[in-house]
């Protein structure tokens, strides 16, 4: 049986086929943009595409994310933190914390070896803590959103930031290139700053091992390393980071659909 | 040249009325704030001229434009300045002060002179701040609270929304009353999601003035959560670039109930006119 997550999240739409709850057939990901509803069919076709199924193989949808009451196709919807949860298990089944930096949100939360949410806390309402924060200043610095991360690791100068906002940073920013200071140090400065935001909130729900992130944020590797050192422990990145909270929708769609 | 609808007009004044040669103490405060600079020159305590322009990359290079643009034209010169005090978030770095004095009690006091001894809530509303103060007849500080985390409800935030509907930031208040009826606010408090939010409503069609509207209705609600948690005594001024924007102003009366005090002199001056009130002081205290 061939059942699907939608993510809608705030920024990308992803889309995961999975067979009897257990093999990921295909996954595609489409810009959200203006017309959400258009994307999440694209990005839907992508992945029937790619698996070389139709729409009427598929037998159940569930869908998640910030969007996920307008998702087209889904019967059903599950919370950002329950898919989170749930997929992260399946791919590394020692997972019990889960860190999942989003383009608008952060979450952390704590689960049991069933993929079962024990605690967590989401940052919704401040990009400092988001992946918003670092498009703003890659846009500040001039460079590739994708050269931030690689950046950052040639640093070889720790320059504090007095802004936590985003806003803010963006100024400070521009005042440290006045400043003289080198791209890279100033890309470490940005990625201590939304580590600490994001390492303060991990600490408030807690942290048991395995620790791993999630979301499009942890494909950033100079991200990863900070917030090791921040944790004082090891960080996994998941296979394929920003599909984790369409794949736990996918295996919640397996179960009602009665998948054992 | 790009036009950058931000930037708000950078201006000097001189007194008409006042003859600086027969005065008997001259002052100057300097308020190096993190997007405007104001250098305000006092003869015997009356305002005698000021020049208010943006803050540059350096701060002591702000405060030393600052000074020459206020004195150009008057033939003042800066040696017959008795004292200077420097205030705002630049005040240590500015070169020329023989002291600096935190722009809470600047506020304050400037405040205390601009609208009247009978005002008792001050908000300062800044560029990359918010400040809302609670002070006595003396224009003395008695408590305050303070937003300098967040862009959302400061100037700051006005300028990107300026910058994102290209509408030039002085017109932001007017137009934003030009429209059918009030929208409800913005719902995001983060300026970078609200500015997504924008998007999406002038992508659904909303009207420039009326995403305009919704902004600034969310500001006036952000900051009357700050005034609510302190406590609003009449009378209330509001000093700072904001008390400009009377789409903001006018959204802040209604939901406080009560009516903003109106200023002597452009309330962008406040901090530096208390800075240099308080420098009257020390002279004649002898401090100086």
């Amino acid at each position: 049986m061939i059942t699907a997550g939608i993510d809608m999240g705030a920024k990308n739409i992803k889309v995961v086929l999975l067979e009897d709850g257990k093999k990921i057939r295909a996954r595609a990901q489409e810009l959200g943009g203006t017309d959400t509803r258009g994307a999440t069919e694209k990005a839907f076709n992508a992945a029937l595409f790619q698996a070389g199924l139709k729409m009427a193989d598929v037998s159940h949808v569930t869908s998640t994310g910030a969007g996920r009451a307008n998702a087209p196709y889904a019967q059903d919807n599950v919370t950002e933190v329950g898919a989170a949860a749930r997929g992260a298990v399946f791919v590394h089944p020692a997972t019990r914390t889960v860190i999942d930096i989003g383009a608008e949100e952060g979450k952390t939360l704590r689960c049991d070896a069933a993929g079962k949410v024990i605690d967590f806390a989401v940052n919704e309402k401040c990009a400092a803590g988001a992946g918003s924060f670092m498009e703003s200043m890659a846009r500040a610095l001039e460079v590739k959103l994708e050269q931030l991360g690689p950046l950052a690791m040639k640093s070889t100068n720790s320059i504090p930031m007095n802004a936590q906002c985003a806003v803010f940073a963006e100024s400070e920013v521009v005042t440290l290139v006045h400043q003289k200071h080198s791209k890279e140090d100033i890309a470490r400065a940005v990625h201590d700053a939304i580590a600490d935001r994001i390492t303060s909130m991990v600490r408030k729900v807690g942290f048991e091992n395995d620790v791993v992130l999630i979301g499009g944020v942890a494909k950033n590797p100079a991200f990863v390393e900070t917030m090791k050192r921040n944790l004082e422990t090891d960080v996994l990145v998941l296979e394929e980071p920003e599909y984790v909270g369409a794949l736990g929708a996918a295996l919640v769609a397996a179960e009602n659909a009665g998948v054992k | 040249m790009v036009e950058e609808f931000w930037r708000w007009k950078e201006y000097r004044w001189t007194s008409p009325d006042i003859d600086w040669k027969t005065a008997k103490t001259l002052t100057c405060g300097v308020d190096v704030g993190s997007v405007s600079t104001q250098v305000v020159l006092m003869a015997d305590g009356e305002l005698y001229a000021f020049s208010n322009m943006r803050t540059g990359s350096s701060s002591p290079e702000s405060a030393e434009n600052g000074l020459k643009w206020a004195l150009e034209g008057t033939d003042l010169t800066r040696d017959k300045l008795a004292y200077t005090v420097g205030t705002g978030y630049g005040r240590v770095n500015v070169p020329f002060a023989n002291r600096a004095i935190t722009e809470i009690a600047c506020h304050a006091r400037g405040a205390n002179f601009m609208y009247g001894p009978t005002v008792r809530t001050v908000l300062d509303m800044g560029g990359q701040d918010c400040k809302a103060i609670r002070c006595d007849e003396k224009g003395k500080v008695i408590s305050f609270l303070m937003n300098d985390k967040c862009a959302a409800g400061t100037g700051r935030g006005m300028e990107v929304f300026a910058e994102l509907l290209q509408v030039p930031i002085e017109k932001v208040g007017e137009l934003s009353f030009q429209v059918e009826q009030e929208p409800p606010p913005v719902s995001s408090t983060c300026v970078v999601f609200a500015k997504t939010e924008a998007s999406g409503l002038l992508r659904a069609g909303w009207p420039k003035n009326k995403v305009l509207a919704a902004y600034c209705s969310a500001m006036a609600h952000r900051i009357f959560t700050l005034l609510e948690r302190i406590g609003v005594e009449k009378d209330f001024a509001i000093t700072g670039g904001i008390a400009k924007n009377i789409g903001v102003v006018k959204r802040l009366e209604k939901e406080l109930g009560l009516t903003v005090a109106t200023p002597r002199a452009d309330p962008q001056i406040a901090g530096g006119v208390g800075a240099a009130l308080f420098a009257k002081t020390l002279v004649e205290k002898g401090k100086a």
